[in-house]
């Protein structure tokens, strides 16, 4: 194929498409770092590069016990949440990938379904449930949705990398005196592991981003998540918009997922490598 | 180590297609049992019945003595190593091999020790902590024994282990895996389709088609005294030549003209009416250079030589006889069509394996002499071997 030929025009030609990708990606980032390092006086000022760039916002936010509130419920209501979702997906997604059972149309069809259902239209009635069965204002509150509408998407990702899994190894699993469980968990999860690290970053930010849920389930600082918290966010008057903490809060809260996924990402790329089976 | 003996094992799909019909065989302590047959005759299905992996409809299974039928794959107690070897991809040669140990719970010493003599055994001693991504076939292969072995289990199960390897590869394995079973005399079933592993490596060969088992037997008996037409072509390269021929008192007629009948083959068609429709069988190996027999009985004939080969050691002449009269065998084509041959058109296509001594030409015609007391008959109708009692009395 020419394609393979690399001449120097062609090198240049992609990586200006690669910049402006990159560009195009990374402004409004760096816009809103370079925000959360301005003062209050050179807020407005319209520079790329904050003139002056001070801590003040930050400390700003991490003197606000309620961010601080916010961060943890953020962290813990979104890893519980992820954690529920790929256990119970891990294991629907293997039932459906390797057994025949009735009904299995049926799972399939409305886990479907619950992707695609709009949540607004869900929050009434999810608020009016939360209210009479007292978990309203709870990270149980926010778990539970969370699962329900996580696991769609970790049963059709999981279930995708079950079925490349050669069935010989379970049966040989069976035949070197495994238990099926056992043949689950020793063989077929520890080969299944690129999908669930897949899976475990597809949940975990869809959880981590919402804002709908978290604003409509909560009202008080006892559960409330990040997003919702950073929407009541207060300047020093009512006349005054916290744009310096509020983009602060937005570069702390970005920091996790990046960390979540580099780890991750690399148990990707180390267990697709694994996958060679047979010659 | 133990005896398998099957029951009138059955083996029926939900679909209701039938896999395996009433198969009954006897595996005694160490026996090495051969399961060879065309793709789709049932050997595959009877293993993994044997193994657990698929119910048994109906029939009894019993290993050492007690009816396993229900019983799920690892309380079975036995090996198998499959095709595609099914290696754990994410655990090291010496995990792979100590698997089966680990998960019965024996100590980490023993697992130790255990993979390290299998290792020994199978040369894999410097491959041990490498992944089985980073082995060649045939290292994978012994991977795959070794997993098996370690274990000591009551039998192991073989499924087509050698089939993945290049010829030369194959060869080596199969001398291997004979080595392997005739140390360790652990009771072993063995699957193929190729006719070649069945015959050099078995105790006894089970050949089966269409779920069907034909005939069980030594690698030589089978060989000498195949029961129907389709051990008769299956067993044997190359296989045995069919013709179809006439039986006119005491001679019979085919396209390679008439022949008398030796005695036991007279005795053996007593029973068919004159003139009914046979087919004969012949083992390559029972044709010669006419010049170069001198007068042991049996029957010469002309015919154009179309192909010569020459082997160093033998000489193979291929061509076509005409003319042929007597019955056509739908046995006979259905056998061909199950083989992937189109026997039909080369129905008088014979082969002949002659001594290297022999003066054939391609392209030439040549006088040949076949022995007619190693002629098999067999019924055009069922297929059924006539001359078979009297070939093994003759064997005797």
């Amino acid at each position: 194929m020419s394609t393979a030929v690399e001449t120097p025009r062609r090198k240049l030609a992609w990586s200006g498409a690669n910049l402006i990708v990159l560009v195009y990606a990374f402004i409004p980032v760096l816009w809103i770092v370079s925000l959360s390092l301005k003062d209050t006086g050179t807020l407005n000022d319209g520079k790329f590069w904050p003139s002056s760039p001070t801590r003040d916002s930050y400390s700003q936010i991490f003197n606000n016990p309620d961010f601080l509130r916010a961060l943890v419920n953020s962290i813990g209501i979104c890893a519980i949440a992820t954690v529920c979702a790929l256990v119970f997906g891990t294991m629907a997604a293997y039932a459906i990938a390797r057994l025949e059972f009735p009904g299995k149309r049926l799972i399939v069809g409305v886990s479907l379904l619950i992707a695609m259902f709009p949540q607004i239209a869900l929050v009434t009635p999810l608020f009016k449930i939360e209210t009479a069965i007292g978990i309203f204002d709870t990270w149980l509150g926010l778990i539970i949705p969370y699962i329900t509408f996580a696991l769609p998407l970790a049963i059709y990702t999981l279930s995708a990398f079950f079925r490349e899994i050669p069935w010989e190894l379970e049966k040989a699993a069976k035949m070197d005196g495994a238990t099926p469980f056992q043949a689950f968990r020793r063989v077929i999860t520890p080969l299944a592991m690129p999908g669930v690290f897949t899976t475990a970053i597809l949940v975990f930010i869809a959880c981590w981003n919402d804002f709908l849920f978290a604003l409509s389930l909560t009202s008080t600082s006892r559960s409330r998540t990040v997003p919702a918290a950073l929407s009541y966010f207060q300047g020093a008057t009512t006349f005054e918009v916290p744009t310096g903490p509020i983009a602060a809060a937005a570069v702390v809260i970005t920091v996790p997922i990046v960390i979540f996924v580099l780890f991750f990402q690399r148990r990707i790329v180390a267990g697709l490598t694994s996958g060679a089976v047979k010659g | 180590m133990a005896e398998i003996n099957l029951r009138n094992v059955v083996k029926r799909y939900p679909d209701g297609a039938l896999a395996v019909d009433n198969l009954n065989l006897d595996i005694a302590d160490g026996e090495f049992i051969i399961l060879v047959g065309p793709s789709g005759c049932g050997k595959s299905t009877t293993l993994n019945m044997v193994a657990g992996l698929e119910d048994i409809t109906e029939g009894e299974l019993i290993i050492d003595g007690k009816v396993v039928n229900d019983k799920a794959p690892k309380d079975r107690d036995i090996a198998m190593v499959f095709q595609s070897y099914a290696l754990y991809p994410h655990m090291t040669v010496g995990d792979n091999m100590g698997f089966p140990l680990m998960l019965a719970g024996v100590d980490k010493a023993t697992i130790k020790k255990k993979v390290g003599d299998a290792a020994e055994m199978l040369e894999l001693t410097q491959h041990l902590d490498r992944k089985p991504a980073n082995l060649s076939g045939g290292q994978r292969q012994r991977v795959a024994m070794g997993r098996a072995i370690v274990r000591s289990p009551k039998a192991f199960l073989m499924d087509e282990p050698l089939s993945n390897l290049d010829a030369k590869l194959r060869v080596q394995m199969r001398t291997q895996v004979s080595r392997i079973q005739k140390t360790l005399g652990t009771t072993t079933l063995y699957v193929t389709h190729d006719q070649t592993e069945a015959m050099t490596l078995g105790d006894r060969v089970v050949v089966m088609r269409g779920g069907i088992v034909q005939q069980v037997g030594s690698p030589t008996e089978l060989y000498d005294s195949p029961r129907n037409l389709f051990v008769a072509g299956f067993i044997g390269s190359p296989s045995m030549n069919f013709l179809p021929a006439e039986i006119k008192g005491d001679h019979l007629v085919s396209a390679l003209g008439e022949a008398a009948m030796p005695d036991h083959v007279r005795q053996a068609v007593h029973g068919q009416a004159s003139g009914s429709g046979v087919i004969l069988g012949l083992r390559p190996e029972h044709f010669e250079d006419a010049r170069l027999v001198g007068d042991k009985p049996g029957a010469t004939f002309t015919a154009q030589i179309d192909i010569v080969e020459s082997m160093g050691s033998d000489i193979y002449a291929y061509f076509s006889v005409q003319g042929s009269k007597g019955a056509q065998s739908a046995e006979l084509d259905e056998i061909a069509r199950d083989a992937g041959q189109d026997m039909s058109a080369m129905g008088e296509e014979i082969t002949a394996r002659l001594d290297a001594g022999a003066r054939v030409q391609s392209g030439s015609p040549a006088t040949l002499w076949y022995d007619t007391s190693k002629l098999h008959v067999f019924d055009a109708e069922t297929g059924q071997n006539l001359t078979l009692g009297a070939g093994a009395q003759l064997a005797v």
